[in-house]
Parts: structure tokens; sequence; C-alpha cells
């Protein structure tokens, strides 16, 4: 089949050419991600076919967001099962017209019952609940103030929305009260925050960001995907941590991290905020329902977790261990509470290099660099499971000490490993 | 110009360098290519020429290279309070 226009021919040829470049460039860069292919269902341990035609090799995972362990869980999928069997499999509209089933009500109940909130509407995932939040809620009478840090989802969300943007560095409370200081002239003010942040695995200082907010008359927000299931006593989130259950104005978060690892996302929070979501969110009007097998998954999920917290005590404790036997062991972390454990690199090479060497060794990894993290910041973000037993992090530690004593980083903190790799 | 310079470096400085940073930020030091000040949290520092300057930046010139070092900045405002830029 050819082109019949020798100028559309050429014009493609050239956007063909551009492109091709821009891939070379990131290439030779180092910045170039290649996705491994997976043969199992998720897991501490996963079967991983790479490079592409291997035989797919046995491996330890350390890089999901399958914090409670339950993404395969029998009873989870059998539950899904069910749903299918029960309410089909697709809805083919979005929520108002004909996509809302009794059990999508079922399941905002008893979203709304672990998070402490008001009320609570689904989304085909947080990243539309992120997109749709801010534009269906603020205007440009309005402020978003928003940490430095947050997940690109919200930073999206703020794009689209008409309220003024501002920015406060990463977690330091002094300049958010410069901030909401300067922006009293506005009509609402909010203050925009993950509760545990996605690269560095720390957790948001929210008492101190809600004691501020109450003093200067702003709403909060906060995205808890990686938070939700886990953080905190009984697994509410970070606001359960932080002792401020019921004063965050709108939490975002996540079925397709620890609350099973399908999709779907929420928005939750004051009844009258979620209303105003439900009727202006723009993925909530817009986009398909959330589909009724992943729905009953979810609901099963919400049932184990809720009658005991020995997942997340697992988690917690395998977070402990994990964290000591790294430092033991001399590597660079960031310091925090939260099971993503970011082993430094800064490197962007070294931390796909040491990536690989750890695939070799039977430990599933990957290295994140720019963009996905700021440049100079490349890591091997681990993180940790319910899922996983001793042995696995037993077995771990011995293949990043391997490799780890090979780069020679063991011990040494960033100077030294930049001097030696470049930043 | 000098005087114009310094209060740019001071805001950037000020607003965003963060604590345990070391590096030094001069007038000529990358800001958005060294990874000071991104594409999110730029905002600010747009809002705060504007204000300072009582100027309106407009969009075709709140570019990367024109905000990629104080000396930079400092040109585009005197451009812009000069009438050399279209509002």
């Amino acid at each position: 089949m050819g082109y019949e226009s020798p100028v559309l021919e050429h014009s493609l040829q050239a956007v063909r050419e551009h492109y091709q470049k821009e891939l070379q460039n990131l290439r030779e860069a180092g910045l170039f991600k290649e996705e491994r292919t997976i043969h199992t269902p998720q897991g501490a341990e996963i079967e991983v076919e790479y490079p592409a035609g291997a035989a797919p090799r046995h491996l330890i995972n350390l890089c999901s967001n399958n914090y409670l362990g339950l993404s395969s869980h029998p009873e989870v999928v059998a539950a899904a099962r069910r749903g299918l069997d029960l309410r089909g499999y697709g809805m083919s509209s979005v929520r108002f017209i004909c996509g809302t089933q009794d059990i999508h009500r079922e399941l905002e109940r008893k979203l709304t019952a672990l998070l402490g909130t008001e009320d609570t509407i689904l989304f085909p995932s947080c990243m539309d609940a992120n997109a749709g939040v801010f534009e269906a809620l603020l205007g440009e009478a309005d402020v978003m103030i928003a940490d430095r840090l947050v997940h690109a989802s919200m930073v999206d969300g703020m794009r689209l929305c008409r309220a003024v943007q501002d920015t406060y560095k990463h977690s330091d409370l002094a300049h958010l009260e410069e901030k909401l200081q300067e922006h009293q002239d506005k009509r609402f003010r909010m203050v925009i925050t993950d509760g545990v942040f996605s690269m560095d695995g720390d957790l948001a200082k929210l008492d101190q960001i809600v004691a501020l907010a109450e003093r200067y008359h702003a709403m909060v927000f906060v995205d808890d995907s990686h938070a939700t299931g886990f953080m905190g006593k009984t697994g509410r989130g970070t606001h359960e941590q932080k002792g401020v259950l019921g004063r965050i104005d709108v939490i975002t978060t996540t079925l397709g991290k620890a609350l099973g690892g399908a999709s779907g996302g929420c928005v939750s929070g004051r009844a009258e905020l979620v209303e105003m979501c439900r009727q202006r969110a723009r993925p909530y009007l817009f986009s398909n329902t959330v589909a009724p097998v992943i729905v009953a998954g979810a609901l099963k999920v919400l049932d184990l977790i809720g009658s005991t917290t020995e997942r997340r005590d697992k988690l917690e404790q395998n977070t402990t261990y994990w964290r000591r036997l790294l430092t033991e062991a001399g590597f660079d972390l960031k310091p925090g509470e939260s099971p993503i454990v970011p082993v430094m690199l800064y490197n962007a090479k070294l931390a796909q290099d040491v990536a690989r060497d750890l695939f070799a060794e039977g430990i599933y990894v990957v290295g994140f660099f720019f963009p996905v993290v700021a440049r100079g910041q490349a890591r091997i973000r681990t993180q940790l499971s319910a899922a996983h037993e001793k042995h696995h992090l037993g077995r771990a530690i011995e293949g990043f000490v391997k490799v780890g004593k090979k780069y020679d980083i063991l011990g040494k903190g960033r100077q030294q490993i930049v001097e030696r790799y470049g930043q | 110009m000098e005087d114009l310079k310094r209060v740019i470096l001071d805001y950037v400085v000020k607003e965003y360098v963060e604590e345990g940073d070391d590096r030094q930020i001069e007038q000529d030091t990358p800001l958005i290519t060294g990874g000071i000040v991104d594409s999110f949290s730029m905002v600010s520092l747009k809002r705060f020429l504007e204000k300072k300057y009582a100027i309106q930046i407009p969009d075709s010139e709140a570019t990367p290279a024109a905000f990629d070092t104080v000396s930079s900045l400092a040109e585009l405002v005197v451009r812009i309070r000069s009438g050399a830029v279209p509002a």
C-alpha cells in the first residue's frame, strides 16, 4: 500500500525520523525504559521473561504495590469470579446513565467506613480521580498549594483547573505557612499532598498540615494511594497514622495497589465535595464505570482486611526487617516508615546496571531515573509486601550485597557514588 | 540591572533552595536545566515577577530558556517593561 501524495509521504517520513531520533537520544542517554513480561499472577515470587524471547525466570518480586499480598488471593479471585457471574462483564455505560449497580454503592459505603469520611465515589482509576477533582471543586477565585513532590497525576489534575497554582518545598511547613498567608485573599485555599510520597516513601506531616490548614482556613487534600489499607494501626491510611482521622476534606486513593491491585480509584471526603465531583468531575461523567468484576474483588478485599490487622502488621514487620538488612549491609537509603524503601544510586545507568545484575541474582527490581525522579536522584525503589516471608528477604539481601560489592557502593554515600559514577 | 538581578536571585534562593542543599546559586546558574526549578514550581516565580514589577509575562515568553537563569529572567523583565514584548 502506498501513499498517493508525495507531500504526505514526505511529511510522514519527517515525522517518523523525528521520533526515531528522539527515541535514539533516550537510549543514548540511558533513559529508555524496557518492559519485562510476567508469566504468572502477581506475588512475592513471579516468573519473568527478559529479554523478550528468553525463557521465563523465577524471581523474588521487590517492586510491586501489592502491599497486602492480596492481588492474587484465592478468595479475592473467587469473589471476582462470582461478581462476573452475578453482575456481568461490563456495564457499557458511565455511572450516571446506566452504570451504577448495587455493588458500586456497597463498595462506596465500605470505602467511606474504611477512610472515616462522609461519602465516596468510584472512578476508573485514582489517576482519573486526581484529573477530575480539582476542576470540579475549584475556580479562578481559589488557590491550590501543592507539595513540590506530589504525584504526576495531581500535577496533571491541577493543570486542568483554573484556580491559581502554587507550590511549597517538599514537607516544609514553614514554607507552606508562608503560602497560606500569601493567599488569604483567595476565596478557597486547598493544600494538596500525597499521604505517602511514592518515590521517597516518606510520610506527609499531616498532623501539622491539618493544624495549619485549620488556622488559615484551608481545605486539605490527600492522595493516599500508597497508604490505604495498611498505614495506621487499623490500615485506614496516613491520616490515621498521623492522628487526624475525620479532618481531611478530600482523600483520593486507588484500588490498584493494596486493595486488590486490579484497577479503580475513588474520591472520598466531605459529603458536599464528593457530591460536586459526582455532578461535575469529567472523568466521572465521561469515562466508563468500574467493571463489576473489579468491584466484587475489591469488596472481598475490604472484608478480608476489615476483620483483622494481621496483614498490615506483617507488612510493617517486613518493612522494619528489610530496612535493617539493607542498612547493615551499607546501602544508602532514604529514611522512612512506609514499605517503600528506596536504595539510592543517583546515576541512571548505575541504577539500570544494578537492576539488571539483581535480575541475574533472581531478584526483580527496576531502576528509577529521570523523568520519573529528578535528574541525579536515580534509585532502585524496593517495596515490601505482606506476601514476603523472611526467606524471600534473606535471599534478596544476599543478592543485593553481592551486586553492591561488585559496584563498590556499600558504605558509600551520595558524594562518593556520584564521584565515581557521575550524576 | 544589577539590583534587579539581585532581587530575583534572592527570591530564587529563598523559594527554591531546600534545607540541606548546599548548591551555590549564582546569576547564571541553570535553574530549569539544572533541576532547581521545574515547570510545576515555575508558576510561583512567574507570579512573583509579575507582581513585583507590575508586568504581565505572556505565555509565549514564559519559556524554559527565558526562565533558566537569573540573568535571562532580568533581561525578560527589562524587555517587557520597555514595551519590547507585546502583551
